[in-house]
């Protein structure tokens, strides 16, 4: 049956994954049906377990809509994380600065933290394309220096009134807060602005001559320069477009969660991007999901009868195994297909690389 | 050292570099390997060398079977080779170049090694400085550090696979001594080109291959036009091409010199006029497709002025001289051409520079069903690039040609294409002339650019070193030319 | 003086680490996981310890921890053809969580330790002894790895081997080098490193274990490998500078609060001025002019790294 490989790329190391979160749950001495029961009721089982879950699911699906702009321009932008804090504090400056109603402090905020993120992106695709830094490196290490630059402003000019504290700064002014319906904590505006983004991504990468020929970018850059395309030019596009969509969590990390600038502002949403991206084979249109089975996982841990850190740490596992299993799983059935020359095997569900040598 | 390769199989996915190869070659010979870019010289001498696995067949050293089923058993054999772009490592110095996996202890004798490396070198008067760094050699010097290493190691037959490529003319001359050299010695030299020139120059036997296998063996000196025969099969008889009436001056370019780090290109002039065909002979790599991508703005000139119709067109990135009407074409066409991952209608819409920002997907995609019907690409709108044969890669790469051009510019037009294909290529690229325009191609097949082109320059190191109209020259004295026969020797 | 002493040993689980990982990447695989695999044999190697009560086991849990995980990337590289980012990246985030989770029952207890030894006669050389010589054994292997990774590389006919491989492997193959199968051992090599370096850090610099005990050493020795050139000894060096920055940030931290907290980063800036400063092109003009300079700013990654290497 022609269906049934694909079906089976995915499902057996789903299954895998399973199989060694529940080897897990037997080693910490719980019940792994009891648990996959709370896992569900912790992360959809209420109104506000859902809304938590969907908290989570917006920051990772912004963060997972940039990088599938930055892989399929062939770039490894591990610096997403960076870029997210970036967005964190672009926004954090404009809550803190500017008074104003609460629709008009949303879009200044989300501006911010767009051009914050933007900036950010840029800096590692200039460091990429004007100085041949890797962008892995590059980066990394704006990664830390964005932390940095966080720890920097709580503890310095940002600080508490009274005592300087690596808690955080005082809380924004209550106009700048993502609005909220009732006790709920999820922001509809966030969402819609999550969910716009990933159409947005996904429609700009299938149906835009941009899209195309970022793929192209990515695929094999001297072939786009004798089609024409500008590479430099587009290589730094999606440094800025994966850039702002991260600053774009980044802002809704502070203003729609913390209300503060804390010192890790983005919760390692951005690295959790890269894991969807990677498992949604730099698809868009597979990112919504994944984010929400992520997200599922990561609010319902919560809800384990573990100790704080334990259960967080869970979710963690069964995402690396996934997204390990299904590398491994593609990879393995990528060199069996090679080795019968299948002429139409079809492409493992994540290819090696993102794009060409990029 | 004398050696039998019987009924060597090699294959690559479907392609069969090797089928059923047979090739004898005496001790103290220089044995020629002749055949155009793949036709599978190079993967039989890597089967040699131990660096691929062949699929099946012997190799018979001095009477004995040996397995070389690694480098190092070919080594071991006394098997060495050079390839064509010198395998040595940029970041180390020479000594350490030489010594890398030489046989011995842990330690590295430096300072021993040093006098050895200065011996090899000394008896063939190579002079490399052993504390140099391998990034700042020459391609020549390369070659002559590798040498060094195969015979300080032992090497008794010795493969040079196309060793002239990127290399000094005086280089040239001091290799090929050193060549001769060693069959006097006793050591068997195979020697991989598809240089006619050299190979008579050099070579006592000749073994030609095409398309993977053997077509024939010939003792030197042979005509040249008979080995060109077996090279290419018998000439086709196709007519030649009708002559049109020329246009206007069309480009210009004036004293344009290139540097780059293999070859420099010096006060290079050239006029085409509209319906021009230019074609530019000479051995790979003298300089005839850095010309091509300086006038492309690919590469940017030194100095010098290029104009099209009279308007100065020097330094402009490729993507600006898209938009007057200037195109190239280069010879890795799934490597610089197409976009692996890529369907057919995805490349059509890539090349029309009127796409809209909002990509109509249905409209493309009839609009690719159309092309690829008129063209006989075989393959379907959705198949990727990298599905295609050669020929329909080539086919694709011309249908997404823009209309109107003014001058077309292409690297090897039918390269690894069968008859039909390289028909068809033509028949295209004729017909645009009716248009007005200009094409100026590279290629080494000396059959197509005399049948194709008006004028034809001849390149050697980087300069034009004869400049004829194909009409009044032959295969003969084109062979010369392109051999450099014509260059002042000192 | 008391401050160096501290600052050579606070240093040393970063040495491991780095010339671990230094010997990995300079045979083409670049080892991404680092920050988790420090961490997941961190905790084995205390767990292990504090378990049998045995300092030897410990470190060996976390040379094997270390070895698992690196050789895991080495095979989806060479058999699997995957991408070394991609599955070192991911190994990353799973080796953190697992650490928290299998580490779980044994946080902030106290355990076995590796003990002062002081190197007897060399301990009295005036200054030196006193900073270099009143230290542990783990310490004395680090500075003995650190000679010999060097020695090894560069002054030994294998050492020539493992810079081929990392550097273009098809021709190390025409020579007759088993590519992949060096790549393997030197990887796996590297990856006992770093596990060592990890369980050097839970026994010796920071005893025990806690949530995230590692957190963000092994990014800091990922960018020190660059910073140190792919050189063992320059390598060490940065180690050591890293260690002096987190000094010289607790020495700023009534003073200069804001400042102190900046200052541990700044590996980070240093490695993207590296990268820039050695891939630019007055760099290359001025040591193609000055060859002896090389010697000092030599620092070019291998061209290979991060590449799968096929023979057919």
């Amino acid at each position: 049956m022609s269906w049934m490989r694909p079906l089976g790329r995915v499902l057996i190391p789903i299954v895998g994954a399973m199989a060694f979160a529940i080897l897990l749950l037997l080693l910490a001495g719980a019940n792994p049906f009891e648990a996959l029961g709370l896992l569900v009721e912790g992360s959809v089982g209420s109104a506000a377990n859902l809304s938590d879950t969907l908290t989570a699911w917006v920051t990772m699906v912004l963060a997972a809509a940039g990088l599938v702009v930055t892989f399929r321009a062939g770039l490894w932008n591990i610096g997403v994380e960076g870029q997210v804090i970036a967005g964190s504090i672009a926004a954090a400056f404009a809550a803190r600065t500017i008074e104003g109603p609460v629709a008009v402090m949303i879009i200044l905020t989300m501006l911010a933290g767009l051009i914050g993120g933007g900036l950010w992106g840029l800096l590692a695709g200039t460091l990429r394309v004007y100085g041949k830094v890797n962008e892995i490196f590059g980066g990394l290490g704006l990664t830390f220096v964005a932390t940095s630059l966080t720890t920097y402003l709580i503890i310095g000019p940002w600080k508490k009134a009274g005592v300087a504290s690596t808690g955080g700064t005082d809380p924004f002014p209550r106009d700048s807060w993502l609005p909220t319906i009732g006790t709920l904590r999820v922001s509809i505006v966030a969402v819609i602005v999550a969910a716009l983004a990933v159409v947005a991504v996904y429609f700009m990468m299938r149906g835009t001559r941009f899209g195309l020929r970022l793929k192209a970018v990515g695929q094999n850059l001297r072939s786009a320069v004798l089609f024409g395309i500008p590479n430099k030019r587009y290589l730094l596009l999606a440094f800025i477009i994966g850039g702002a969509l991260a600053g774009l969590a980044g802002t809704i990390r502070v203003t729609g969660f913390h209300h503060k600038l804390v010192p890790t502002p983005s919760g390692a949403h951005g690295y959790l991007g890269i894991l969807i991206v990677l498992l949604a084979g730099f698809q868009a249109k597979w990112i919504a999901p994944i984010a929400f089975f992520f997200a599922a996982i990561a609010v319902g841990a919560s809800q384990l009868p573990l100790q704080m850190e334990v259960d967080s740490s869970l979710g963690g596992i069964l995402r690396g195994v996934l997204v390990l299993f299904v590398l491994l799983f593609g990879g393995w059935q990528a060199r069996r297909a090679g080795a019968r020359l299948v002429a139409d095997a079809a492409p493992p569900v994540v290819p090696a690389t993102p794009g060409g040598e990029g | 050292m004398s050696l039998e390769l019987r009924d060597i199989h090699k294959h690559f996915g479907p392609v069969r570099a090797n089928d059923g190869i047979n090739l004898t070659v005496e001790a103290g010979t220089m044995h020629g390997l002749l055949g155009e870019n793949g036709a599978g010289k190079s993967t039989l001498m890597k089967v040699l060398s131990g660096f691929h696995a062949p699929d099946s067949g012997e190799i018979i050293l001095d009477g004995k079977h040996i397995r070389a089923s690694s480098p190092q058993d070919a080594i071991g054999h006394g098997i060495g080779m050079l390839h064509q772009d010198p395998l040595v490592f940029l970041p180390f110095s020479v000594i350490d170049n030489f010594l890398l996996q030489s046989p011995g202890g842990l330690r590295l004798d430096r300072r021993s090694a040093r006098r050895e490396f200065e011996e090899v070198c000394e008896r063939f008067q190579f002079s490399l400085d052993p504390s140099a760094s391998t990034r700042s050699l020459t391609v020549g010097e390369r070659q002559q550090l590798e040498i060094a290493r195969l015979l300080w190691l032992g090497a008794r037959v010795l493969i040079l696979d196309e060793p002239t490529t990127g290399i000094s003319a005086p280089q040239r001359v001091k290799l090929f001594a050193t060549l001769r050299a060693l069959a006097e010695e006793g050591m068997s030299v195979i020697f991989v080109s598809h240089k006619l020139e050299e190979v008579e120059e050099l070579c006592q036997r000749v073994t030609v291959m095409r398309q993977g296998k053997v077509v024939g063996h010939a003792e030197m000196p042979t005509p040249a036009s008979q080995l060109v025969e077996m090279m290419f099969g018998a000439p086709v008889e196709v007519e030649a091409a009708q002559p049109i009436e020329l246009g206007d001056p069309l480009l210009r370019v004036k004293d344009l010199s290139v540097e780059e780090r293999l070859l420099s290109i010096e006060a290079l002039s050239l006029d085409v006029r509209g319906g021009e065909v230019i074609g530019l002979a000479g051995l790979g790599g003298s300089g005839q497709n850095t010309f091509m991508r300086a006038v492309a703005g690919l590469v940017s000139p030194a100095g010098g002025e290029i104009t099209l119709d009279g308007k100065q067109i020097a330094g402009l990135p490729y993507r600006d001289l898209l938009d007057v009407g200037i195109q190239y074409l280069p010879a890795g066409r799934l490597e610089e051409g197409l976009v692996q991952g890529l369907s057919i209608t995805e490349h059509f819409v890539l090349s029309d520079p009127d796409t809209p920002f909002f990509v109509d997907w249905d409209a493309a995609a009839e609009h690719a069903a159309r092309a690829v019907t008129a063209n006989f690409i075989k393959g379907r709108a959705d198949s990727n690039a990298e599905e295609l044969s050669g020929g329909n890669m080539q086919r694709l790469l011309l249908a997404m040609l823009r209309p109107g051009l003014r001058l077309l510019m292409m690297e090897h037009p039918t390269r690894g294409l069968d008859i039909e294909s390289a028909n068809w290529v033509w028949s295209q690229l004729l017909s645009r002339r009716e248009d007005g325009t200009a094409i100026i191609f590279a290629s080494v097949d000396l059959d197509e650019l005399l049948r194709y082109s008006n004028r034809i320059l001849v390149f050697f190191s980087g300069r034009v070193i004869s400049e004829v109209n194909a009409s009044d020259t032959d295969v003969e004295e084109l062979g010369f030319l392109i051999g450099g026969k014509v260059r002042e020797q000192q | 003086m008391n401050e160096l002493n501290t600052l050579i040993f606070t240093a040393t689980p970063l040495v491991f680490a780095v010339v671990g990982e230094t010997i990995s990447e300079k045979a083409g695989v670049i080892n991404l996981s680092m920050e988790g695999s420090l961490m997941l044999s961190a905790m084995a190697g205390f767990v292990i310890a504090f378990e049998t009560n045995s300092l030897l086991l410990g470190f060996l849990a976390g040379a094997i921890v270390g070895m698992l995980v690196a050789l895991l990337i080495a095979f989806s590289s060479i058999r699997l053809k995957l991408n070394q980012v991609a599955v070192g990246f991911v190994l990353f985030q799973l080796c953190v969580d697992l650490s928290t989770f299998l580490g779980n029952g044994h946080v902030r207890i106290a355990g076995p330790t590796v003990q002062a030894w002081s190197i007897p006669l060399l301990k009295d050389i005036p200054v030196i002894g006193p900073i270099f010589f009143e230290q542990n054994l783990l310490v004395y292997v680090s500075y003995l790895l650190v000679f010999g990774a060097w020695w090894y590389m560069f002054r030994t006919r294998p050492g020539l081997g493992l810079q081929g491989v990392g550097e273009r492997p098809e021709a190390a193959h025409s020579r007759g080098i088993q590519v992949n199968r060096l790549r393997y051992i030197y990887t796996g090599l590297g990856g006992a490193l770093i596990g060592i370096g990890g369980a050097s850090y839970s026994l010796s610099v920071k005893i025990g274990w806690s949530f995230q005990h590692t957190r963000n050493l092994g990014w800091i020795a990922l960018a020190i490998v660059i910073f140190g050139g792919w050189q063992p000894i320059r390598a060490a060096m940065g180690a050591y500078l890293f260690a002096g920055l987190l000094t010289a940030a607790q020495l700023l931290q009534e003073p200069l609060p804001d400042l102190a907290q900046v200052l541990p980063t700044i590996p980070f800036p240093l490695m993207i001025l590296t990268l820039v400063v050695i891939y630019s092109d007055w760099l290359r003009r001025l040591t193609d002019r000055f060859p002896t300079l090389r010697a000092v700013f030599a620092g070019e990654p291998p061209t290979a790294i991060g590449t799968v290497f096929e023979t057919d």
